[in-house]
């Protein structure tokens, strides 16, 4: 089977879950004996690159060595497109950066694609036009491959995706990774809201990553239930040994944060959740890793709340430096006010390190070992870090299980389960 | 006659490093060395040496009726002897001549006049052996860190012997009277206060260079003719600047050397005006009133208070938490944590984390390691809280390796054991607590003195 895929970010250039997430089932797909051809929007137009262009595993700059990752390259088509698409932003921020961008790349742009593919929009000037830049693009692409199914990843791309279902006749499958409602609260964008439920509509089935999401797409999107089916997440396997060499050299137990310091992820609960630790417990350290809109109020915050030498920021982590953040951890907290799915808690369960997670969260719909709260209910956050810090039972269980359950969880049962959807409308 | 009081004030911080959460407990090098380094070696070739050289100079033109006085900060002095000595033997040749005047301030360019007393008495003392060594001249003129001033301050600096006192020629706390006399301190009239004469000495630090001020260029014959519009009663003029003021802020392309050289011929040639030091004039002027200052004044922008180093949530937090540990560090009494303990208090480090500069720009970006505010609290606090790790390991060894193995042993037993640990401690952290609310009304005061301007 042969599998047309629109993502809009792959590793190694990933900024949060979403990469994370197509990375690994694709990879599953693929150990399965599945072709992927993947298409990624480029996240900033280099001079250098035309603005459409087709590369093969071989070219793209990685340093997987083992074997397992050269079958998954040669198994896999990734084509990357130029456009200006970034993963998690708004359109009016995006207005701003597009701006920018446009006026060195505009004109070169233009004339690729007035010849190549008699594209008469304007290009970049917000992020509706790119989106549908991408999916004219994606038509193209749709002519000139064989392929059994159409697969697309959240809202930017599913324009693309159904471009691509008009020009094929293929069926067309969407991934719902997260909705305008967990991104912007009560802000929901009209316009984005409009995009994400024509492509639930056009879509033959709809993939929630849990049934939280699930509820969502039927409730405020208004989709037909038969259509929507939960594939969970999972997480890939630790490959990784250094964390075992990182000897923590802090007396006092440390408890993280560890996402985008926005709305969507609860920054400020667990603020007022540290807060009430540290009335009871001084030897405890609060960690806040990640950047965001919010971070700057959080800094005031715990300034005001006079936490200022036990709580401490970061700023944006990223490979090796995550794992130690995750080796330096003794409870890892994820407050999320709404989160379809939530990988990172799998990734501090496989790195040992016990679970506080929002039931406003995918993820808590799978996990049995992990403390669940509500996301406003600092007092029971509170007790449960509290908790964890000083039953060593407790903290014994998690660890012992939580490794266990986060191993079980593997790419390729998501794999299978996303391959059985295709079935289903093949 | 009138007089010009020249002033100086020669000061460079210990700039941090980045140095992040990872790196707390684990060790122990704050400072940005290459950084600091760097800085010193440039502004002391393009600004200290030079205006050195010129300043021996001039004295040797004119003999004993150029004077000039310099405040040289601890970390300065320092990072000075380290790294350029040379600057340390031009002030020391310059002390030779007896035309010159060092003042006293704060070790470490601190806020510890607002912080705690005893660390203020305790820097000041400090401070003045270091000049006596360096100098073979016992400071008897105080300058505080900012040019911070209130009666609370003077009291404390009158009882430690100074006879006079440089602070700000603040509006608010003048009113209609001028500056340019000999005041004294209501709290103790002992203490004389000089008075920075803002507009005069802003001129040069500001706008010397300022292409769009109507007043541009300033030659000497305009500064003397500005000198002799001074009203004929008014007796001295205090320009108080910061040294690094010619060379670096105002390089030497913008003619503020000549300006400077050619200053002391023209006033002698076209003015009634001599040059003094503050020791000086304290002596040969009579006060012509008391001035009180209930809250505290600086130099520092419009407002004059104290809000470029307190006030805002950063401020206070880093401010408070840094005061707290006043107790334990004094405790442990070891030379690096001391040393760590004045670096930590110099005010550069609360004025990078000024919100106020949002607006303010110019002023507070120079020297500004930092791209925001918030990044400065950051590595600030990423820094304390390791030098907090320090001083209480090494207050008290021996209780904390007994309570490791308690805790290590029977798991119900040793929770009791925590906790009846974490009860001195909080004890013995409530006495600094109580110290910080019994100082804070003080900088909201501060803060206080905005609404009363307006009245």
């Amino acid at each position: 089977m042969r599998v047309l895929m629109f993502g809009w970010e792959f590793p190694p250039h990933i900024t949060g879950g979403l990469g994370t997430a197509c990375f690994g089932l694709t990879k599953g797909m693929v150990k399965l004996g599945t072709d992927v051809i993947f298409v990624v929007p480029k996240a900033y137009g280099d001079e250098s690159h035309p603005g459409f262009r087709l590369i093969n595993a071989s070219d793209v700059a990685m340093d997987f060595k083992d074997s397992e990752q050269q079958e998954f390259w040669n198994k896999i088509k990734y084509i990357e497109i130029g456009s200006n698409l970034v993963p998690y932003l708004e359109p009016e921020v995006f207005e701003t950066l597009a701006e920018k961008e446009t006026r060195e790349t505009s004109e070169k742009t233009r004339t690729i694609f007035f010849r190549k593919f008699k594209f008469s929009g304007k290009y970049g000037k917000n992020l509706m036009q790119e989106v549908s830049r991408y999916a004219l693009i994606a038509s193209s692409i749709a002519t000139q491959y064989g392929f059994d199914v159409i697969h697309s990843h959240d809202w930017l791309t599913y324009p693309a995706g159904i471009a691509a279902k008009k020009i094929s006749g293929k069926p067309l499958v969407i991934h719902v990774h997260a909705t305008e409602f967990d991104r912007s609260g009560k802000n929901v964008n009209a316009s984005v809201f409009e995009i994400e439920q024509k492509g639930m509509q056009e879509a033959d089935r709809v993939i929630t990553v849990s049934n939280l999401t699930r509820q969502i797409v039927i409730e405020k999107y208004g989709i037909n239930p038969e259509k929507v089916v939960t594939v969970h997440n999972a997480v890939e396997p630790s490959y990784r040994h250094e964390t075992a060499t990182i000897r923590k050299h802090l007396k006092e137990k440390v408890v993280t944060f560890l996402g985008r310091v926005t709305y969507q992820k609860g920054p400020d609960y667990f603020v007022e959740a540290a807060h009430k630790v540290l009335k009871r417990d001084e030897n405890v350290r609060f960690v806040m890793a990640g950047s965001g809109d919010l971070l700057n109020r959080m800094v005031r915050r715990i300034a005001k709340l006079k936490m200022g030498t036990k709580f401490h920021f970061t700023g944006f982590l990223a490979g090796a430096e995550v794992d130690t953040m995750f080796a330096m951890s003794d409870v890892y907290v994820m407050p999320s006010v709404s989160e379809p799915f939530g990988i990172s808690p799998l990734e501090a369960m496989r790195s040992n390190v016990p679970v506080v997670i929002s039931k406003q969260s995918g993820v808590s719909e799978i996990l049995k070992h992990a403390i669940k709260v509500d996301f406003w209910d600092i007092d029971a956050m509170a007790d449960a870090i509290y908790g964890i810090l000083h039953y060593d039972g407790l903290q014994k269980l998690f660890v012992q299980y939580g490794k266990e359950e986060v191993d079980n969880l593997k790419w390729e049962n998501a794999a299978y389960n996303v391959l059985e959807v295709y079935k289903s409308v093949l | 006659m009138k007089f010009i009081n020249l002033c100086f004030q020669v000061h460079q911080p210990y700039r941090l490093r980045t140095y992040r959460f990872f790196n707390i407990g684990l060790d122990h090098q704050y400072y940005d060395d290459y950084q600091n380094r760097h800085i010193i070696q440039r502004v002391a070739e393009r600004s200290y040496l030079p205006a050195n050289r010129m300043m021996l100079d001039m004295i040797r033109e004119f003999g004993s009726s150029f004077k000039v006085t310099f405040s040289i900060s601890g970390p300065a002095l320092e990072q000075l002897l380290q790294h350029a000595p040379e600057v340390i033997h031009g002030f020391q040749e310059l002390a030779a001549t007896g035309c010159v005047e060092f003042t006293g301030e704060t070790y470490s360019h601190s806020l510890a006049s607002l912080g705690s007393k005893e660390e203020f008495i305790r820097q000041i003392e400090k401070h003045r052996d270091r000049i006596n060594d360096l100098f073979n001249q016992r400071p008897t003129t105080f300058r505080n860190t900012e040019l911070i001033f209130d009666d609370q301050i003077g009291q404390t600096v009158a009882e430690l012997g100074f006879s006079t006192m440089l602070t700000e020629g603040a509006k608010h706390v003048l009113g209609w009277k001028s500056p340019n006399f000999l005041y004294c301190s209501e709290a103790n009239p002992k203490l004389k206060l000089l008075l920075r004469n803002f507009r005069l000495s802003d001129d040069i630090i500001f706008r010397f260079s300022n292409r769009d001020w109507s007043e541009w260029p300033i030659t000497t014959e305009k500064f003397v003719n500005w000198l002799n519009k001074v009203p004929e009663k008014e007796e001295v003029v205090n320009l108080f600047l910061n040294y690094e003021t010619l060379g670096e802020q105002q390089r030497e392309e913008t003619g503020i050397f000549d300006f400077f050289y050619t200053l002391p011929g023209a006033v002698f040639s076209d003015s009634t005006y001599n040059f003094s030091t503050p020791s000086e004039l304290s002596e040969k002027l009579q006060p012509v009133a008391p001035v009180s200052v209930l809250y505290p004044i600086s130099w520092a922008d419009e407002e004059k208070d104290l809000t470029a180093w307190l006030g805002n949530e950063l401020q206070d937090e880093a401010f408070g938490k840094l005061y707290g540990i006043e107790k334990d560090v004094m405790a442990c009494d070891k030379p690096d944590v001391i040393r760590d303990w004045e670096r930590l208090q110099a005010s550069d480090h609360f004025y990078y984390m000024c919100t106020k500069w949002f607006s303010d720009g110019e002023v507070h970006k120079y020297f500004n390691p930092y791209n925001s505010p918030y990044e400065a609290f950051i590595n600030y606090m990423n820094v304390l809280s390791d030098f907090i790790i320090r001083v209480n390991e090494k207050d008290k060894p021996a209780k904390e390796a007994k309570s490791k193995k308690s805790v290590t042993k029977p798991k119900v037993k040793a929770k009791i054991k925590t906790k009846t640990k974490t009860k001195p401690k909080t004890k013995g952290k409530a006495k600094p607590t109580t110290k910080i609310a019994a100082r804070k009304p003080r900088v909201k005061r501060a803060t206080t003195t905005k609404p009363k301007k307006r009245n």
